[in-house]
């Protein structure tokens, strides 16, 4: 009888130890973001990284109380280092895409992209398929805009296509642009701007149904917590708060 | 990764549109360049400092930089000054197809201009003495000698140049033109399959390449004939009174 309880007082204790160290390694945590995409993400001079992303990755580790290291890494390899093990978790402002998701599980998402039209101010643009007829509309390549441009508008507007953001911007200064089509919230970062001033959104907003995630190994564990967490922050206020550091609107 | 052959097929009519444009762009800049190049080649050829000094300049920084940079120059960098968007001028740097026009011409003229100097410089001496010595004044000996014997002595080369400029054509698609390789990379952002469309595009460009290297090839046989002469021994039964004792094996 000793020797039994003996024996199962070591395994409890194996067994709790074992869980104690697993929990420690398990609630190290390892994020991965962009750094290149502001407001969402960025680095700032002291070359650290911040944005949206970032504040809300720190506020879902706070409340998931796990120890969490942030990473920048390139937008090109940011999938397949997450599949490599390099991190854990991807916070980078990612559209929640079926291409996607056949390699990655995606949390619920955590805002909503739209597109908007910036256009300069008193230019009275009517953002409807009619008003835009004839207009030379830029967007970037190779994104939403750019592919929501050729598909509902490249028949009858001149459509430009560019190889980053900041290029569209210096056209749409230069007046070679009549309109742009962009993500909202970068371009509205850009609206603040000194080189932005001269420019506003016009029309409404258009609803892509794109919704950004937080990009996580097929099948993690990690993910029911991520969601809870997101649920937690939302209600208990603190979304609201990073919301407001960045945008007067909100964009859950 | 499966291989996709219906993307290719899908596309390719708009592919041959941007390859439409890229010839265009080749050849309006080339026709251009080249009638750039021959005023500014004599220019550097000559032996007054002064009337040398500047296509030397002008040479130097063409040659020196990057034909992207000079891209983004002409197209976002003029666009930055009120004055040259008050101007007259923006009518025509407004438009990407004119900016690129003008890069491309302003780049090919001082490559050109560079091997035409050098083909000039290589005419034998002794040519040039005879047309002195027939009493030809410096402008009709420069039309009826200089020019086109310095054009026969570039053509190889210049010919190169020529390919080299419709590969740098590929850098139109960075101010929003659809060339081939613009139009590649706008199908590429929405079908997902870079392998198919650059393989695509680069045969287009190779089947483009190969000829205006055929073209130039026709052309040079035409305007270099003595150089492929080929030397037939005469019949032996051919009369005595027509052989040349001096080229008759």
């Amino acid at each position: 009888m000793k020797l039994q309880k003996l024996i199962g007082a070591v395994a409890l204790m194996a067994g709790s130890l074992m869980m104690g160290s697993q929990a420690i390694a398990g609630d190290k945590l390892r994020i991965a973001t962009e750094g290149a995409y502001a407001p969402f993400n960025m680095v700032n001079a002291q070359g650290e990284l911040e944005g949206f992303d970032v504040d809300i990755a720190r506020a879902l580790c706070a409340e998931m109380k796990a120890d969490c290291e942030i990473v920048a890494q390139d937008w090109d390899g940011i999938i397949p280092g997450l599949r490599a093990r390099k991190y854990d978790a991807i916070i980078a402002s990612m559209s929640i895409t079926e291409e996607r998701q056949r390699v990655v599980d995606f949390s619920d998402p955590y805002y909503s992209n739209v597109l908007a039209f910036v256009a300069a101010k008193g230019n009275s643009v009517d953002t409807s398929k009619d008003g835009l007829k004839g207009l030379t509309i830029g967007a970037q390549r190779a994104t939403i805009a750019g592919q929501y441009l050729e598909d509902n508008l490249g028949d009858i507007a001149s459509v430009k296509l560019y190889d980053t953001q900041d290029n569209a911007y210096l056209d749409l200064n230069a007046g070679r642009l009549d309109v742009l089509l962009s993500d909202k919230f970068p371009a509205y970062d850009w609206l603040q701007t000194d080189a932005g001033t001269g420019f506003e959104f016009k029309g409404a907003d258009i609803d892509i149904n794109d919704k950004i995630g937080i990009a996580l190994r097929k099948g993690d564990k990690w993910r029911a917590r991520f969601n809870d967490a997101l649920k937690a922050i939302v209600e208990n206020g603190t979304y609201a708060e990073i919301n407001a550091k960045y945008f007067p609107f909100s964009i859950y | 990764m499966s291989w996709e052959w219906g993307i290719i097929i899908e596309y390719l009519p708009r592919l041959l549109d941007g390859a439409w444009l890229t010839l265009e762009l080749v050849l309006v800049s080339g026709l251009m360049g080249l009638a750039l190049a021959v005023p500014i080649s004599l220019a550097r050829s000559s032996d007054n400092f002064w009337v040398r000094a500047l296509p030397f300049a002008y040479i130097f920084f063409f040659r020196g930089t990057p034909l992207l940079v000079q891209i983004f120059l002409i197209y976002y960098g003029a666009s930055q000054f009120d004055a040259v968007k008050e101007s007259a001028l923006w009518v025509v740097l407004k438009e990407p197809y004119w900016c690129a026009i003008i890069a491309f011409t302003l780049n090919t003229a001082a490559y050109s201009a560079e091997l035409f100097r050098g083909a000039i410089q290589a005419i034998p001496k002794g040519e040039i003495e005879a047309a002195k010595a027939m009493g030809m004044s410096p402008p009709l000996m420069i039309r009826r000698i200089v020019l086109p014997r310095a054009f026969g002595i570039a053509l190889p080369a210049y010919g190169n140049e020529m390919v080299l400029m419709l590969k740098g054509s590929a850098l139109a698609s960075t101010i929003t033109l659809l060339d081939l390789t613009g139009m590649a990379r706008t199908i590429i952002a929405r079908t997902y399959t870079p392998l198919e469309m650059f393989m695509a595009a680069g045969l287009v460009y190779l089947v483009i390449g190969a000829a205006m290297i055929g073209i130039f090839r026709l052309i040079e046989y035409r305007f270099n004939r003595y150089q492929y002469y080929k030397h037939t021994p005469l019949p032996a039964n051919i009369d005595p009174q027509l052989r040349d004792e001096h080229i008759d094996d």
